[in-house]
């Protein structure tokens, strides 16, 4: 009885997938912007470790300062970084006197009550402070951006595929419209032109010029490659500041369960010598 | 329970003779997981996930435990609490790793422990039940992974939730009030999180619970063997203890060191990055998708895509819901006498084609519902439901199976030879 009532079923559904994988298609358009399209190029990332694979490999502290550097003189002005506090900052390197000083001459002051009257104020950060927000609100931050939203930045490498190498590729990848790029799907202005991008028209403008930020002496050389990757590489500590912790933990434990591991299977062949299975 | 030659529990120490007399729990576990549970000494390695999946459920019900006490169920704090849990809890990163990771490697062991019933007719008589419970683990594992997987607050969170929520509106007169009901509105909004919330921490027990149960009904058989054959005398059993729990112990260490790579060194590869970006009722992602484990069921669900007397989206409810609940009639649809594959050569081809099949389902259910993905999943689903429910139940009836060993310990020995070292041993 089940048997006849599940061959009934099934072909039942066997039927109407019939139907419809031999119903024809809609003829789809193919978008013809879609080869125009580009993966995000790679680098060599200092946590990739010595062999790429990820297994060894932290952050470079001198490389994140000097991205730092570029997010607090360039993207600052438009992108919020709130899930990371001025004293996170000395996890890549700062003493405690650079974080209070880093939190003390922030562009953006952070929100308050005044204590007399209990009106809205503003004080300057401190270090147990996150960094403050660049625009009060959505619609502050799209009436000053020709409407786009500049977005915060604090998880922007892990909400993209392949975070690091896309946010290194967008801002290093601004270029003018090929020549065969199709006319009625140029972007135009205020849009900018970005292989990397996923409408490939960007509200934001290239933000980088070579020689923008002057790194300290003894510095690689300011470049728009350069700066790309150093701040690709801050926010991917922005994004993951415990990788480095994760990754000792990770040795550590899968160390530890290989040996467990070989033990237990040298007791499992002695509790089994002599036992045909 | 079990068997006659099964080694009885006989406290020696005078605490444990005076608590068992009282309260017989270490006799329970001696009985259920100890020496006195005789198993058949031909299982291989493929028997090994069973215990992982009990391995799997420990872990998420650990770190959830923990990870419940940081986290905030509200829409305003929800995705700022699962970072604060990321960046400033004590090992905070390494509870939620493992809790995402660790919903995705409980889902690998019970589908490898599926496929492992499948190939050796575990389901069959007289292991039915235990079977229908397995498949009612599946159901409410589903269940909680899908509400945990809305608990974050990201973007797939909120449109995996508005989409699979909205797949109830299909059926016909009750459906938008069903929908309504699990949302607690009209739309996936605080109520939805908060009741997510409140199931998610209570289905985990329930599959406990039920955990419990399967295993009870499974000592009363024992357990199934790649030989398929029943046992017949003690030639054929090894206890349990020490011979299985050593086996699933070096099994338990291959299994976490696999987790660990993925909790330690690649600890999102199998999330998605949208649900890094918080939850926005008035932004679309270009592709919705739901987690991997889902994607065979996904796939099955859009391939209807043509009205057939009824519509296409009920259809494919309809389907979805029968891939997984036909589990239930397969002992039933099975009508071979011969429990394992290795006797069935032409089911043993099939089982192949099948895992094929959903290989294939799989891949196709985390693609675009585009051409050619939309067609190759028609055909697949239509393989799908044309192996369970027609080709299994005739080809079970008509396949001459290969001859059976007369016994487990003749298939093992060649012969048979005396009783191995399995007599009543005293317990400690």
């Amino acid at each position: 009885m089940v048997r006849l009532f599940g061959i009934a079923i099934g072909a039942v559904f066997c039927v109407v997938l019939l139907f419809a994988a031999l119903s024809p298609r809609e003829a789809t358009e193919v978008d013809p912007t879609l080869a125009f399209h580009e993966h995000p190029k790679k680098v060599h990332w200092s946590w990739d470790g010595p062999i790429g694979l990820g297994v060894f490999g932290g952050y470079d502290r001198v490389q994140l300062q000097r991205g730092f550097q570029v997010y607090k003189e360039v993207c600052s002005a438009c992108h919020s970084l709130n899930r990371i506090a001025f004293r996170n900052l000395g996890e890549i390197g700062f003493s405690e006197a650079e974080v209070k000083a880093i939190a003390k001459n922030w562009t953006h002051e952070v929100p308050t009550i005044n204590p007399d009257t209990g009106e809205a104020a503003t004080r300057t950060a401190i270090p147990s402070d996150k960094i403050p927000l660049v625009y009060a609100n959505e619609i502050a931050a799209r009436a000053a951006n020709n409407n786009a939203l500049p977005p915060d930045l604090s998880l922007i490498t892990k909400a993209r595929p392949d975070g690091s190498n896309y946010v290194y590729s967008l801002l290093s990848g601004f270029a003018d419209v090929p020549a065969n790029f199709p006319a009625d799907r140029r972007p135009e202005a205020p849009l900018h032109y970005n292989p990397y991008f996923h409408s490939l028209a960007i509200a934001m403008a290239p933000p980088l010029s070579a020689g923008q930020v002057t790194y300290a002496e003894g510095q690689p050389e300011a470049t728009v490659d350069q700066m790309s990757q150093d701040v690709a590489a801050f926010l991917t500590w922005a994004a993951e500041p415990k990788l480095e912790a994760r990754k000792r933990a990770g040795v550590g434990v899968i160390a530890f369960l290989l040996i467990l591991t070989t033990l237990a299977y040298l007791s499992y062949r002695r509790v089994w010598a002599g036992i045909k299975h | 329970m079990s068997f006659p030659w099964a080694n009885h529990y006989q406290p020696k120490h005078p605490f444990m003779q005076w608590l068992d007399s009282r309260l017989p729990l270490p006799r329970l576990v001696y009985n259920s997981v100890g020496a006195g549970y005789p198993v058949p000494r031909n299982i291989n390695y493929w028997w090994n996930f069973g215990v992982l999946s009990g391995l799997a459920l420990l872990i998420q019900i650990v770190t959830g435990i923990v990870l419940a006490m940081h986290f905030g169920a509200n829409t305003l704090v929800a995705f700022d609490s699962v970072e604060h849990i990321m960046r400033d809890v004590n090992y905070g990163w390494l509870l939620r790793y493992a809790h995402a990771n660790g919903a995705s490697f409980f889902f690998i062991v019970v589908y490898i422990h599926i496929f492992r019933g499948l190939y050796y007719g575990s389901y069959k008589a007289p292991r039915e039940l235990v079977w229908m419970l397995g498949v009612v683990i599946l159901l409410l594992m589903m269940a909680t992974g899908f509400m945990g997987y809305v608990l974050p607050w990201g973007q797939m969170s909120f449109w995996g939730a508005t989409v699979i929520t909205n797949l109830f509106s299909a059926i016909p007169v009750v459906g938008d009030s069903i929908v309504t009901l699990l949302l607690g509105g009209f739309a996936v909004d605080n109520a939805t999180l908060n009741r997510f919330f409140s199931l998610h921490y209570l289905l985990p027990f329930v599959i406990a619970g039920v955990v419990i149960l399967k295993i009870w009904s499974l000592h009363i058989p024992g357990s199934n063997n790649p030989a398929g054959i029943d046992v017949k005398g003690p030639a054929d059993t090894l206890p349990f203890h020490p011979y299985f729990t050593a086996k699933d112990l070096f099994g338990a260490g291959v299994y976490l060191i696999v987790f660990s790579v993925f909790v330690f060194f690649l600890p999102n590869y199998l999330g998605h990055p949208d649900n890094y970006i918080p939850a926005n009722p008035i932004s679309t992602p270009a592709h919705i998708v739901p987690e991997w484990y889902f994607w065979p069921f996904y796939a099955i669900l859009r391939a209807f895509t043509v009205d057939f007397i009824l519509p296409a989206k009920l259809w494919g409810v309809l389907a979805m819901f029968a891939a997984i609940l036909l589990l239930f009639f397969l002992p039933w649809l099975d009508g071979s006498n011969v429990k394992s594959n290795r006797f069935k050569p032409v089911s043993k081809q099939l089982f192949w084609v099948l895992m094929f099949d959903l290989l294939i389902l799989g891949i196709c259910g985390g693609k675009p519902a585009e051409e050619p993905w939309v067609r190759i999943s028609q055909i697949a689903s239509m393989y799908y439901f044309a192996h369970f429910l027609i080709i299994l139940p005739i080809v079970s009836r008509i396949e001459r199976p290969l001859p059976l060993p007369n016994s487990i310990a003749e298939a093992v020995l060649g012969k048979s030879e005396p009783a191995p070292a399995n007599a009543a041993q005293p317990a400690e």
